[in-house]
């Protein structure tokens, strides 16, 4: 996984509150047993005037210039704003995938689906979480402002404004850990083999019938 | 020793290690494996040279891609050459690892979260996983069961573990006994209307009260189902006789001696009476009328009485612009009411509501009346080969086809839409699966979620009616 260390950032709002992974990545794309490769997909339905379908040529396919990441503004947007209980849904990773594929590196909303919120940090794709209100004047600030660019900062916690405003955020102490160093979770897991034998020697006798 | 709720009980008995921060290594009993979520975690495993730790915790079927036409062909009969892929992957990495696979051709072939109950792979106590947000059904049985993206699929299969931090517990109480034709469906519509699609996240719900004591394993399993649709990763309701005759007799139920024990153990798996809950959500059974999305999210839910709403009576800007959206999307004005909506098809199936319960429901309401004239396609699918069976053994088949529906083969189908049952751009659906999200159906597809009885009296009517009208 790539390590999340600090990210300055072109900064894109989507401004829909309850944005699911349906949306974020159609199913029909799901179909791909490949981990890249999503990033054109990535909010078809809403990016493109047609009807998306893999191995279509997406370069050629009419845009939908309602769309916000369409806007030529935030072409090469790598922080995505958005509004609260982003990711609802399903548990796809490959929501994550397209997300990450297409250049972002940080998100910004008031809360996230519990699944989609626990994949990001697989895949060096860093959820934060500041207040309503906080969000609310980032959206204000960066469509006031083309070129609108924060800067996060995993290490310190922080996500600071061009004027200089700065705000901290909550992760983890595991979870950063991880993504700071771009850790292999399963290495990390099997380091604990013995705990885990130990585990199912003990389970073994009080739960017999889980082990048949 | 402090009171323990059943999900506490279901935490502690399955950690292995807890980091200073409160991250717990979490062991995992069983895992159940599909097309869609795993072949990325397979090519991980086989780049690092891994192996499965423990090949009898799973269990693996192709349910998404398949189609729900005849199976005669096997993968074969797949058009969709990408489609065709992922199955053919799934079984090839099953066969590469030795892991157990009830292929397309199978009887026991099925929607996941209905072949583990179904098969007594799903069991109390367990802690059970799925790369499939919908896994909170198994919850149903006492278990702590929740959905897993693509890495952590990968990182079960490794470790048999994962990495996890505890949830904040809710009760949700629903005391009171239901109207007649009112079902788990309509009390997970219900209660997704009361405390909103984010009401639940970052909690594990338990599902507790007199109504929910009341219901069948198949209600609690259509119930714990929808948790997710809450926000909630996990689902559960408390053990009772009812989980306990339910798992008897099943092929990977416990037998001999190891039923006696394993039972004594199950029914520990209840809240203590003075458990702690770090929030508490009631409803009145008896109050809860036949639920029908109006929306495009499960938490714009009414009454089959009721009226779209208007935004300008919405609580707040993002709501009233969410609503708005939603209406146009719907192609609904606001104020009109709920009976007056006239459907184009009408699907029953899902991993809500595919189950035999389910199909007798829709059935009772069907037999003897025909599918109405603007029903472009009326679609049973059944939720696994199994439940098929049972169904055509009491004849649902023929009441469903002489009524005009299409009766199918086992399949995630036409809930998601990945295989080749969809919505055209515009078409509206009665149907009984649980999400309505845009396009989740077929792009530009409109969706209405309700219970299985409702979806057969919306077929039969042609507009949402009032089931306890009509039965």
């Amino acid at each position: 996984m790539r390590p999340f260390t600090r990210v300055e950032g072109l900064v894109a709002p989507l401004d829909r509150a309850n944005v699911d992974t349906d949306a974020i990545i159609p199913k029909q794309f799901l179909k791909s047993i490949k981990r890249t490769g999503f990033g054109p997909n990535a909010f078809d339905e809403w990016r493109y005037l047609d009807r998306g379908e893999p191995g279509m040529d997406n370069g050629a396919r009419p845009l939908n210039p309602d769309f916000v990441l369409n806007q030529a503004r935030y072409q090469g947007a790598s922080v995505l704003l958005a509004r609260e209980n982003f990711g609802c849904g399903s548990s796809r990773e490959h929501a994550p995938w397209a997300l990450e594929d297409y250049g972002f590196r940080a998100l910004i909303a008031p809360s996230y689906a519990d699944i989609f919120y626990n994949n990001c940090f697989k895949n060096g794709l860093l959820p934060i979480m500041l207040p309503a209100e906080i969000v609310d004047r980032l959206f204000q600030e960066t469509l006031a402002a083309p070129g609108y660019k924060l800067v996060v900062d995993l290490a310190a916690q922080t996500v600071t404004t061009p004027n200089g405003a700065v705000f901290v955020f909550d992760v983890d102490a595991e979870r950063k850990n991880r993504l700071l160093n771009g850790l292999d979770d399963i290495s990390l897991t099997l380091q604990h083999t013995g705990k885990i034998q130990a585990y199912e020697a003990r389970r073994k006798l009080e739960a017999p019938w889980l082990f048949v | 020793m402090q009171p323990r709720s059943l999900y506490d009980k279901l935490w502690d008995a399955h950690v292995v290690q807890e980091e200073s921060d409160g991250t717990a290594l979490l062991y995992i009993d069983r895992q159940l494996v599909h097309e869609v979520t795993s072949p990325q975690a397979f090519e991980g495993l086989k780049l690092a040279d891994r192996k499965p730790w423990r090949l009898d915790t799973l269990l693996a079927t192709p349910d998404h891609n398949v189609p729900t036409t005849a199976r005669t062909a096997g993968n074969a009969g797949i058009v969709d050459p990408i489609s065709r892929t992922q199955v053919e992957t799934l079984d090839a990495n099953c066969a590469d690892f030795g892991i157990t696979e009830f292929k397309i051709d199978d009887l026991r072939q099925g929607i996941v979260h209905v072949i583990g109950p179904e098969q007594g792979f799903t069991q109390p106590g367990m802690t059970l996983v799925c790369g499939d947000s919908h896994t909170s059904t198994h919850g149903a049985f006492g278990a702590l069961a929740f959905g897993i993206g693509t890495s952590e699929v990968e990182h079960v299969l490794a470790t048999q573990c994962l990495w996890m931090k505890k949830a904040r517990a809710m009760q949700v109480l629903v005391d009171g006994a239901l109207s007649p034709g009112i079902t788990a469906k309509d009390i997970a519509l219900a209660v997704i209307g009361q405390i909103g699609t984010a009401g639940g996240t970052g909690y594990a719900i338990e599902f507790a009260g007199s109504a929910i004591r009341a219901l069948s394993m198949e209600g609690r399993m259509t119930l714990c189902n929808m948790a997710i649709e809450a926000g909630a990763r996990a689902g559960m309701v408390a053990v009772d006789d009812k989980t306990v005759a339910y798992m008897r007799g099943r092929p990977y139920s416990p037998a001999g001696a190891l039923w006696d024990q394993a039972v004594a153990y199950w029914r520990t798996l209840v809240s203590d009476a003075d458990a702690r809950f770090d929030s508490v959500v009631r409803l009145d059974a008896a109050a809860i009328k036949p639920q029908v999305t109006w929306g495009t999210s499960p938490e714009m839910v009414l009454p089959v009485d009721g009226c779209v709403p208007d935004p300008k009576d919405a609580p707040n800007p993002v709501k009233k612009s969410d609503w708005e959206r939603a209406l146009l999307y719907m192609g609904l004005s606001a104020n009109m009411p709920i009976s007056e909506i006239d459907v184009d098809k009408v699907f029953i199936g899902s991993c809500t509501n595919s189950r035999i319960e389910d199909l007798r429901e829709a059935a009772a309401v069907v037999k003897g009346r025909s599918v109405a004239s603007n029903i472009r396609l009326a679609l049973v699918v059944p939720g696994s080969g199994l439940v098929k069976q049972q169904a055509e053994a009491e004849g649902l088949d023929k009441i469903f086809r002489a009524a005009g529906f299409e009766w199918r083969e086992p399949g995630c189908s036409m809930c998601l839409a990945m295989n080749a049952d969809r919505l055209e751009p515009g078409e509206r659906c009665a149907s009984t699966s649980n999400r309505n999200f845009e396009g989740r159906q077929g792009q530009g597809g409109r969706t209405h979620l309700v219970s299985p009885a409702m979806a057969a009296a919306a077929a039969v009517f042609g507009h949402f009616v009032d089931i306890r009208e009509v039965m």
